[in-house]
């Protein structure tokens, strides 16, 4: 799960980490009291999405005073902010972030995510803030510097020493540094999170480090644990069939193609998806349905797909190994009975029951087109939709 | 010959009274399996579908003579159950459930990693040999006993890859579904390792996914290690760049873990690469002749 900027500072400054002082606000009005509030000098501006690359799309200005900061937020409330990572349609802005502006000495890097091949959370540092770390990774890979974690121990303080020299700071910084990746560390720990970035971390003309923006992703499988972090989630942010489809706990994920997808299981759904490109057409969708689909859940299914107006065709793709094929075909044939799906379908099922499944589908009236293997499926779809 | 679960294998059931846990005990009984009893802490001393309940691991490893534990324990008690597992020198545990907090595994697994367990899983659907035994929810009737190992990240591309070898009169040795969570006990490195010491293994399937770095990892492996044909999938090839697709892990971050990157990788260490799920079969076919 993504949030929001303002509520990752809020979060890593309630265990310490030091951030700006600053206001979220919704309306342009607010600014000015907010800018008031933080000295009535430079303030910035920062439009709240959960996509990077604002600064580059018009989302982050730096601005003098109340009546100028009133300005850039009326600017950037409602508007469609477009960056690399929100694709062409944007994400529009709903809050912006209003916060003192700092004077800036340096601008430094730090992440923290579980280095999977080390099964160890992994605190990364850089010299090279405030640009892509991937293309740090890429370029100067050198410039980098890590410090595995051991789960049991916790971030030790020749760690964050060793890394606080790399960066180059000096004197009290050292210190600080210290304080400030582990309070970061155990932010991570505390909250189950996937992710921390903080880019750039700054240090500013009188020494301070802060963090000037942050990014904080969560383990969805955590998120029982963290009901105050559940709410911060923003349905505004994501696609809406897809917190639709979640609703009745379908793995979907909408694309840009004509071919609808029902799968069961992850792996397959994904090889559902290339085989179609294989055999010339483009996905509409990524959808695994799970290992004990029952009617209800196809029939939601259905109706998850044909929500999607590029929607021209749908493969069904299931692998029965405990669910039955029969069960299934009974699943298949009432959804479309009930919802009058008004695209060609083509099944393709393997597994257990299959003979009788494929029976029900032929004798069930409705124009099922049937294969027998997955290459056979892709063919038809794609044929079907053209 | 196969590896890890043979008809010897002496099986508990971690959740065995959970309705998960009854089903697929008696689906593996019914393979062929000595499921020897199960664990449902509070409730130790009963006898449930004609099996002995004990409270924890330890006393069922004693009662009962156990080598290897399936677990079917909910998300928020399967790490700890896990870790009772390794804590019991249970030799193989295999945890089927889905959902598990990362930040439990990692602790987790540095107690395995302490001990003498081997861990299949989290998320994955457990392993089967063919015609002798079973621990997890691959069904049986699928397999045919023969030539070929199988291990995969996904589950029901691991039913496809056995039905296809099953068809072509292949049939296969071991399959291991290894699980598509971040961290997981057992790599594909590890399961090609028992497939090279086993000879009946004479070709094996390996199924990767999207996400991480397992699958370069196990082609560096395959190029310096592993003699016998390996015909690979990868799944993942159109997936976007960003999202998480299903599993847990499956995702590429940072412009790495794409498919096109670890298709590339196994091709160069000599791996039979397919595009296409559906030419599983038919590559190894074509690599064993």
């Amino acid at each position: 799960m993504k949030i929001h900027e303002y509520q990752a500072k809020a979060i890593l400054a309630r265990h310490g980490v030091p951030v700006p002082k600053g206001e979220v606000i919704t309306s342009a009005a607010e600014a000015a009291d907010a800018a008031k509030r933080l000295g009535g000098g430079t303030v910035v501006v920062k439009a709240q999405i959960h996509a990077g690359g604002r600064g580059k799309g018009g989302g982050v200005k730096v601005v003098k005073g109340a009546d100028e900061a009133v300005s850039a937020a009326s600017k950037m409330l409602g508007m469609r902010l477009v960056t690399y990572q929100t694709g062409p349609s944007g994400q529009v802005v709903q809050r912006v972030l209003v916060e003192q502006g700092l004077k800036i000495k340096r601008e430094l890097y730090l992440g923290l995510v579980l280095d999977r091949s080390t099964e160890r959370p992994v605190l990364m540092v850089s010299p090279e803030g405030g640009v892509e770390i991937e293309k740090v990774a890429e370029e100067t890979p050198d410039r980098i510097f890590k410090e595995h974690i051991y789960p049991g121990i916790g971030l030790s303080a020749f760690q964050t020493r060793k890394l606080a020299f790399a960066l180059g700071l000096e004197g009290q910084q050292i210190g600080q540094a210290a304080k400030f990746m582990t309070a970061v560390y155990d932010a991570f720990v505390a909250t189950d999170a996937s992710l921390i970035e903080i880019n750039p971390l700054i240090v500013t003309d009188e020494g301070g480090l802060l963090a000037l923006d942050a990014k904080m992703n969560f383990d969805d499988n955590a998120l029982y644990r963290h009901p105050e972090i559940k709410d911060l989630r923003d349905l505004s942010e994501e696609e809406p069939l897809e917190v639709e489809a979640s609703k009745y706990s379908l793995n979907y994920i909408k694309l840009d193609g004509t071919i609808g997808c029902m799968v069961n299981g992850a792996g397959l759904a994904m090889a559902t998806m290339d085989i179609i490109k294989l055999a010339g057409g483009e996905p509409a969708n990524f959808l695994d349905v799970g290992g004990g689909a029952n009617a209800e859940q196809i029939k939601n299914a259905f109706r998850i797909l044909m929500s999607d107006k590029n929607v021209k065709a749908v493969l069904i793709n299931i692998f029965g190994g405990i669910l039955r094929c029969d069960v299934l075909a009974e699943g298949v044939i009432a959804a479309v009975k009930d919802l009058g799906v008004p695209v060609p379908i083509v099944i393709r099922m393997e597994g257990t029951n299959v003979e009788k499944g494929k029976q029900m589908l032929r004798e069930s009236g409705l124009n099922f087109t049937t294969a027998d293997t997955m290459s056979e499926a892709a063919e038809r779809v794609v044929a079907l939709a053209n | 010959m196969a590896v890890l679960i043979d008809r010897n294998t002496r099986l508990i059931v971690q959740g065995l009274t959970g309705k998960e846990g009854t089903f697929h005990a008696k689906q593996a009984a019914a393979y062929g399996t000595k499921v020897v009893g199960g664990v449902t802490p509070g409730k130790g001393g009963i006898t449930h579908e004609g099996w002995p309940v004990f409270n924890t691991v330890a006393d069922a490893v004693r009662e009962t003579g156990a080598n290897a534990t399936v677990i079917f324990v909910p998300p928020p008690f399967a790490a700890d159950a896990v870790m009772e597992a390794a804590d019991a020198g249970v030799p193989l545990a295999v945890c089927i459930t889905e959902g598990i907090p990362t930040l439990d595994m990692m602790r987790a697994l540095t107690v395995v990693r302490s001990g003498r367990t081997r861990l299949i899983g989290p998320n994955c659907p457990g392993l089967i040999t063919a015609g002798q035994g079973k621990a997890g929810i691959i069904p049986g009737h699928i397999c045919q006993e023969g030539r070929v190992g199988v291990v995969s990240k996904s589950g029901t591309l691991t039913y496809e890859a056995i039905h296809q070898l099953t068809k072509l009169g292949l049939g296969q040795t071991t399959c291991i579904g290894i699980g598509g969570d971040p961290l997981i006990g057992t790599s594909f490195i590890d399961a090609l390792t028992l497939f090279a010491a086993d000879p009946a293994t004479e070709a094996v399937v390996m199924i990767g996914e999207i996400g991480g770095t397992a699958e370069e990892e196990a082609a560096a492996y395959i190029k310096q290690n592993f003699k016998k044909p390996v015909v690979g999938f990868i799944a993942g090839q159109t997936a976007p760049p960003g999202r998480r697709m299903g599993h847990a892990g499956a995702i590429i971050s940072g412009g790495k873990g794409t498919a096109a990157e670890k298709m590339a990788a196994l091709s160069e260490a000599g791996v039979h690469v397919v595009k296409s799920p559906a030419d599983l079969g038919a590559a190894v076919k074509n690599a064993l002749h």
